[in-house]
């Protein structure tokens, strides 16, 4: 932390300094970017790996059978251009023609049969098991008509189908298989890609033939270079300097460091990603003060929400209150019980529950000690002393799911789907985060995953919603942002599934 | 000569299994490699499946022996993240780092071997003085916060080098720099003692007296004899700088071994950990024997005591 406070501090010099920007990126039609803070991908065969930048890498190459408008959140037909529903479990698509892969393979229903037997076969072993699952199997109807049949009622389908769900050229997958694709990806998107050096750099060049009428649209820049760094402050030297031209890997404060610099622009834009504190309800940890809704109801009195998002996490965070993002399917805000900042309310809850003096608890997370820190000041306002421990994320959840927690500030990026089913259900279906193990929302929860008839799932789920923040399992924070910063000529968008759309920006 | 050779065989060995057991019983230790290869969206049954997959289940002296039968013939496993042979990978990452080792001991041998002369030629005067200084400040610093300053200056503001990679020979110089320079303050001392000592000495005061011009004293007599040490010490100083290049590759972002062992610390990556420490270590064994022989080979009574 301090090595990170330091090397800050000395960038922030850098650019006070007055790095003149250079960059070529418009003149030569070539968008750098930098990624890879959180290490590189593994293998870019987008079953094989489980990088967010794995997803950003997959949009560009590969599509879907079905497109989310990153705005609405309405669902388009991207190489389906229909589908109804046959029953339940089947569901028929009509595939586009006239489409091709990079390779000059046509694309038909046998890409689709291929691509989705081959991925729901658990022993192919795609990375990511929940993906793919829910598929029972694939059948060719004709040419260009496929049928889907799933393992049980799934409305959550779409969500997968337009998003980790990307259709592969059958003949060249059936050759080369995860290692070549990772090596050599071949997709029908609006980039191919030229060349992959694996952990170092990605080229791609756009596909001049994405002429199909794709409501992702068509590439607007020649040619995108993805170079992975991991090193943040490497990567904010470089944007500086005319190397790359694009990098959201950056801090809050080199957001307004960068925003200050002519020639760059630098913002911090919400997220689905939804932090919040979870507390040992059902006292798997042994810890007794937690398992009182009084105490819970307490603590949420207590923390300053709005002082934290004001103040240290900034850009468009919003406070939340329900245990969803407000735009997923399902999370219904009118269902949430609200806690207003109100410290004399939280010590009169504290005496009512027997601590009128306060107690000490447990505190872990893996974010930033300085977000942690305000919510120890708050709880310390109200006579809780709080012991924080900083862990990695993967040591944390290990230490989680043994059950040792009383008390953890975590959050959840629902892998970018907009349904609660991807944050909620995950958490409260009796899993191993599980810490309120309440029945009843174990019941609500499977009913709003299973059931089809999207009246029955909103009603099931804001039951859900209202249970949580009632019994303050969780104590819902607020919206994470990401944070960017690229060379001013670049026209770019952000979108609040955290998925850069590469194919849709330009140049000034 | 051969008892003392084959001892100092055998401690080399007992060093090396010393060295891969603690690491591979402290990173199982440290964390779950099941649940980094699962990544943060996985289930507790696809972990479960994955712990059955790779053997996690098994008593960690069995997952130790097995390793270390395999790692005798030179099969180090495949990386559980990258699904690759780690021999394959270290060697295209080893390149890179052999290329920065060299390069880094090349700029410190090229500072302090001078700085080490000058300052001996006039113990005590302002520059041994400034020698000393310069050389210290390059132990002093943080390698981190000093790789940074050059990349502030000669990358950003002055454009002179490229910032992050490894394409070209240009991008090889800052990191060379700010990693030798750490190694700078030994080889200097060293050099300056071994100088100050040698210049004292009587066949230098006859090499004056026979009035032999001072650069012939001072390049051919004084320093040939002085530097011998240095050259042990700059065998050991490579083995560290292998070692050391892990927060300079990280930095510079050049793709090498010291880079590969940082990212596979962080997602639990243990069959390549283990590798690389392993290479490491053999590195710093073999040319610490080799100074060791060569000593015995130059000093008798090492081999007595």
């Amino acid at each position: 932390m301090m090595i990170r406070t330091i090397t800050a501090g000395m960038l922030a010099a850098a650019i006070g300094l007055g790095a003149a920007a250079a960059h070529a990126g418009k003149d030569d039609d070539t968008l750098t970017i930098a990624w890879g803070s959180t290490g590189p991908i593994e293998n870019v065969d987008n079953y094989f790996n489980t990088n967010r930048t794995g997803i950003w890498f997959s949009r560009m190459v590969w599509d879907q059978l079905v497109y989310r408008d990153e705005k609405t959140f309405e669902f388009k037909g991207l190489l389906a251009e229909s589908w109804e529903y046959l029953n339940d479990t089947t569901l028929r698509f009509k595939l586009r023609q006239g489409v091709t892969f990079h390779n000059g393979e046509p694309f038909d229903a046998d890409d689709v049969v291929f691509t989705l037997n081959w991925i729901s076969d658990p022993d192919n072993g795609v990375k990511v098991q929940r993906n793919v699952n829910w598929i029972k199997n694939a059948e060719k109807v004709d040419q260009y008509t496929v049928d889907l049949h799933m393992k049980k009622p799934f409305p959550q389908a779409f969500e997968f189908l337009s998003g980790p769900l990307t259709i592969y050229p059958n003949e060249y997958y059936a050759k080369v298989g995860p290692d070549g694709m990772g090596k050599k990806p071949v997709g029908t998107g609006p980039y191919s890609v030229v060349s992959v050096k694996q952990a170092e750099e990605y080229v791609f060049k756009r596909n001049d033939d994405y002429n199909w009428g794709s409501p992702k649209g068509a590439g607007k820049i020649e040619n995108i270079v993805v170079r992975e760094i991991a090193d943040v402050q490497t990567q904010i030297a470089e944007l500086l300097a005319g190397g790359i031209d694009f990098t959201a890997d950056i801090s809050a404060d080199h957001v307004e460091q960068i925003a200050t610099v002519p020639g760059f622009e630098a913002l911090q834009a919400e997220t689905m990603r939804t932090g919040y504190i979870g507390f040992d309800a059902a006292g798997r940890s042994g810890f007794k003060p937690t398992t009182d809704v009084r105490v819970r109801r307490a603590m949420a009195h207590a923390i300053n929400r709005e002082s934290l998002v004001k103040n240290l996490i900034r850009g468009d965070s919003k406070v939340i209150h329900t245990p969803c993002f407000p735009t997923q399917f399902g999370c219904d805000v009118n269902a949430a019980v609200k806690y207003a900042f109100d410290p004399s309310k939280a010590k009169a809850l504290l005496a009512e529950a027997g601590y009128a003096d306060g107690f000490e608890i447990d505190l872990y997370s893996f974010r930033p000690a300085d977000w942690n820190e305000a919510v120890m000041g708050d709880l310390a306002k109200v006579g809780i002393k709080v012991n924080f421990t900083k862990m990695p994320y993967f040591a944390l959840r290990d230490l989680q799911w043994e059950g040792k927690t009383p008390m953890y500030f975590m959050d959840w990026g629902s892998y970018s789907m907009n349904d609660m089913s991807a944050i909620t259900s995950h958490f409260f279906k009796h899993g191993p985060d599980d810490y309120a193990l309440d029945p009843d929302l174990k019941q609500w929860l499977e009913t709003g995953d299973t059931n089809v008839d999207p009246a029955v799932r909103k009603e099931n789920y804001a039951k859900a919603i209202q249970k949580i923040t009632e019994k303050v399992y969780w104590l819902p924070m607020f919206s994470h942002v990401r944070n960017y910063a690229y060379v001013a000529s670049l026209d770019f968008t952000p979108y609040p599934d955290e998925i850069p759309r590469f194919f849709r920006y330009g140049w000034k | 000569m051969l008892t003392y050779t084959l001892k100092r065989l055998f401690v080399a060995l007992l060093i090396l299994i010393v060295v891969s057991a603690l690491t591979f019983s402290m990173s199982h230790l440290a964390s779950d490699p099941a649940m980094a290869i699962a990544g943060e969206t996985a289930s507790a049954e696809d972990i479960q499946e994955i712990r059955r997959i790779y053997g996690f289940d098994q008593p960690i002296w069995y997952q130790y022996m097995a390793w270390a039968g395999k790692a005798l013939t030179g099969d180090f496993g495949t990386s559980y993240h990258y699904r690759e042979q780690v021999s394959v990978m270290l060697a295209q990452r080893f390149p890179t780092t052999l290329t920065l080792g060299i390069c880094a001991l090349a700029f410190a041998l090229l500072l302090s071997i001078p700085m080490g002369v000058l300052a001996a030629i006039r113990p005590n005067s302002l520059i041994d003085r400034t020698a000393l200084f310069i050389a210290v400040l390059g132990q002093a610093l943080p390698t981190f916060w000093f790789a940074l300053m050059l990349m502030i200056l000669f990358g950003v503001q002055l454009r002179w080098l490229p910032i992050s990679g490894n394409a070209t020979w240009a991008h090889f110089v800052m990191p060379a720099i700010a990693l030798g320079y750490y190694s700078t303050p030994a080889l200097m001392r060293l050099t300056r003692a071994g100088m100050i000592e040698v210049l004292n000495s009587d066949y230098i005061r006859t090499a004056r007296a026979k009035g032999l011009r001072p650069p012939t004293v001072m390049f051919k007599h004084a320093l040939r004899n002085a530097i011998l040490p240095v050259v042990s010490l700059t065998a050991v100083q490579f083995g560290f700088a292998l070692g050391g290049s892990i927060v300079i590759e990280t930095i510079f972002n050049l793709k090498g071994v010291g880079w590969l062992s940082y990212d596979a610390i962080l997602r639990a990556d243990l069959p390549v950990v283990q590798a690389i420490v392993l290479v490491i270590a053999c590195f710093y064994v073999v040319l610490t024997l080799a100074a060791d022989l060569l000593n015995a080979a130059l000093d008798p009574r090492i081999r007595v005591r």
